[in-house]
C-alpha cells in the first residue's frame, strides 16, 4: 500500500515553548481511518495542524503524497472542533467557500455544493442560516464543506465533542457511510475511546508532556460498520482494551 | 397581555404628566418671567408659524450632516482596513487618532472656518470629525477580532489576503461597524448643528438649525427656539432610526442580536 502521510521523527514546539511532540513516527496508508487519542496536552490537535500545514515542524520530516504539507493542501480538508460556519452566509454558501477560494465558477460551485449537501442529508436546509440549525446539523454542514473539494485526506479535530451521545453516534455512522462512497484517508482526534474504536482501523495512543507515540492499536472490525457493530462483543472488548491502555498512559504520568 | 397595554400606556401618561407640570410651573411664574418658558401650545404655534424657515434650515443641516456622516463612513472604513493590516500600522497611527478624538472639535471650528468656507463646507467637516472616531475604532476592532478558526479555515484553503478581507474580515466586522454607525448617526445631526452654530452662514441658502437658533436667540423668540430644538430632535430621530433600520436590514437574517423577541 502506498504511504499517504508519513511522520519521521517529527518534533514540534511553539516558539521557545516546551516540546509538544517528541520524535513522532508513523505512516498512514491509503484508506486508513486513524484516530489519535491520549491525555490532554499530548499534542493530538498539533498532529492535525502539522498535516494541514497550518503550523511548521520543529524537527524531523513529514511527507504527504510524496510532497510537503504546504504543497499538498489541495488534497486535504479540515473539520474543526467548532463548526466554524460563517454566520452571514447560508448553508449553501458556506459549503461553497472552499470552492470559491479556489476560484471555481459560480455554476460549478452551486452544483458541487448541492451534491455534498445531499450526501449529508441537508438539501432542504440549503437556504438556512447557521443560527437556524441544531448543533448536529451545523457539524454536518461543516463536514459537507470539507468534502466539497473531494479531498484525499480528511482531518477531524474532535468534531463531535460538543454533541450529545445520540447525535454523536448518529454522526459517526453517517461519517462512515460517507466514507464508503469515497475512501478518503482520515485522521480523527477524539477524547472518546468508543468513538475511536467505532470509526478507525488504527488508533494511535499518545502519551503527554511531551507527546510521544505510546502504543498503536489496530481495530479488527470489518467495514462497513453500523449501529449493530456497537452491540458486538468484539467491539465492546476492543473498547475495554483501549480504555485500559489509555488509563495506563495516564497512570504512567503520575 | 395587560403588561403589554401598560407598556404603551405608561409613556403616554408620563408625557401628559410632564406637560401638566410644564403648564403648572409656568402658571406659578411671574408674568414678566413667563417669556422664559413658553407653553407647549405656544411652541407648537411657533413651529407652525416658522415652518418654512425651520424646514429650510433643517434641510441645510441635513445636507451638512449627510455629507459629513457619509464622508466619515467611507474614509473610516478605508482607514480601518489599513489599520487592520498590521499591529505596527495601528501602533503608529492610534496615538494620533486618540489626540484627534480628545481635541474638542468646537475649538477647531474657527480653524476649520478659515480652511474650508463658512457654511456647508465647514459644517460638513465638523460633522465628519465628530462621526469619524467611533466608526474607525469600531470597524478596526471588528476587522481584527475575527475568530481564529475562521482565519485557519481560510489559511487552509490558501485564501489570498484580498479574499480574506472581502469574504471574511469585512462581513465579520459588520456588527462592529453598525455599532459605530449607530453612534455616528446620533452624533451626526448634533455635529452639524453645533458646526452650524459656530460656522453657519446665511450666505447662499440661509444656514442650518444652529444658525437659525442664533437668529431666534438674538430676537429673544423663546418659543421659536424651542421649536428649533424640537426640529433638531426630529432630525436626530430620523438619523438614528435610519441607522437602526439599516443594521436590521443587513443583519437580521443571520445575526443573533435580531432574534424575533428583541426587535
Amino acid at each position: 500500500m502506498p504511504k499517504v502521510v508519513e511522520f519521521q521523527e517529527v518534533e514540534k514546539r511553539y516558539g521557545e515553548g516546551p516540546l509538544i511532540l517528541d520524535r513522532l513516527s508513523f505512516a498512514a496508508e491509503k484508506g486508513d481511518f486513524i484516530s489519535v487519542i491520549g491525555p490532554s496536552g499530548c499534542g493530538k490537535s498539533t498532529v492535525l495542524k502539522l498535516i494541514a500545514g497550518l503550523s511548521p515542524l520543529s524537527g524531523g520530516s513529514l511527507t504527504i503524497e510524496d510532497t510537503t504539507p504546504a504543497n499538498a493542501t489541495d488534497e486535504i480538508a479540515f473539520v474543526f472542533q467548532e463548526p466554524t460556519l460563517l454566520p452571514w452566509l447560508t448553508v449553501q454558501k458556506n459549503v461553497e467557500i472552499p470552492l470559491r477560494l479556489r476560484g471555481i465558477s459560480a455554476g460549478r460551485r452551486r452544483e458541487a455544493a448541492a451534491n455534498v449537501l445531499a450526501r449529508v442529508g441537508l438539501s432542504e436546509h440549503a437556504g438556512y442560516y447557521p443560527r437556524q440549525l441544531s448543533g448536529g446539523q451545523k457539524m454536518r454542514v461543516s463536514i459537507a464543506r470539507a468534502l466539497s473539494l473531494s479531498p484525499k485526506i480528511l482531518l477531524l479535530d474532535e468534531p463531535f465533542g460538543a454533541l450529545d451521545e445520540m447525535a454523536r453516534d448518529h454522526l459517526n455512522e453517517e461519517l462512515l457511510a460517507l466514507r464508503e462512497q469515497k475512501a478518503w484517508t482520515a485522521f480523527f482526534v477524539t477524547h472518546s475511546v468508543a468513538e475511536a474504536v467505532f470509526l478507525s482501523n488504527r488508533i494511535l495512543v499518545l502519551s503527554a508532556n511531551p507527546g510521544r507515540l505510546y502504543r498503536e492499536i489496530s481495530v479488527d472490525l470489518p467495514y462497513p460498520r453500523t449501529k449493530e457493530t456497537r452491540q458486538s462483543s468484539v467491539y465492546q472488548q476492543q473498547v475495554a482494551d483501549a480504555s485500559r491502555l489509555l488509563r495506563s498512559v495516564e497512570d504512567d504520568r503520575l | 397581555m395587560s403588561k403589554k397595554i401598560l407598556a404603551y400606556l405608561l409613556p403616554v401618561l408620563t408625557g401628559i404628566l410632564f406637560i401638566a407640570l410644564w403648564y403648572g410651573l409656568r402658571g406659578m411664574m411671574a408674568d414678566d418671567q413667563k417669556f422664559l418658558l413658553p407653553s407647549p401650545d405656544q411652541i407648537l404655534t411657533a413651529f407652525i408659524e416658522n415652518k418654512d424657515a425651520l424646514w429650510n434650515s433643517a434641510l441645510n443641516t441635513t445636507k451638512g450632516a449627510l455629507i459629513g456622516f457619509f464622508g466619515a463612513v467611507a474614509i473610516s472604513t478605508l482607514l480601518a482596513i489599513v489599520l487592520s493590516l498590521s499591529p505596527l500600522i495601528r501602533a503608529s497611527l492610534y496615538p494620533y487618532l486618540m489626540i484627534l478624538q480628545m481635541t474638542p472639535v468646537i475649538v477647531l471650528a474657527p480653524i476649520i472656518i478659515q480652511w474650508a468656507k463658512p457654511g456647508l463646507p465647514s459644517v460638513s467637516v465638523i460633522t465628519f470629525l465628530i462621526c469619524f472616531f467611533p466608526l474607525v475604532v469600531n470597524t478596526t476592532q471588528g476587522l481584527i477580532s475575527v475568530d481564529r478558526n475562521w482565519v485557519d479555515l481560510f489559511k487552509m484553503y490558501r485564501a489570498s489576503r484580498r479574499q480574506e478581507m472581502f469574504l471574511l474580515r469585512l462581513p465579520a466586522a459588520m456588527p462592529y461597524f453598525f455599532t459605530g454607525l449607530r453612534i455616528a448617526a446620533t452624533l451626526g445631526p448634533i455635529g452639524a448643528i453645533v458646526g452650524d452654530f459656530t460656522a453657519g452662514s446665511s450666505a447662499g441658502d440661509g444656514g442650518g438649525l444652529g444658525f437659525q437658533a442664533i437668529i431666534y436667540s438674538s430676537q429673544l423668540k423663546m418659543a421659536a427656539l424651542f421649536a428649533t430644538a424640537l426640529t433638531g430632535c426630529l432630525l436626530g430621530f430620523i438619523f438614528v432610526a435610519a441607522a437602526v433600520w439599516l443594521s436590521w436590514w443587513s443583519m437580521h437574517a443571520w445575526h443573533d442580536s435580531f432574534s424575533r423577541n428583541d426587535i
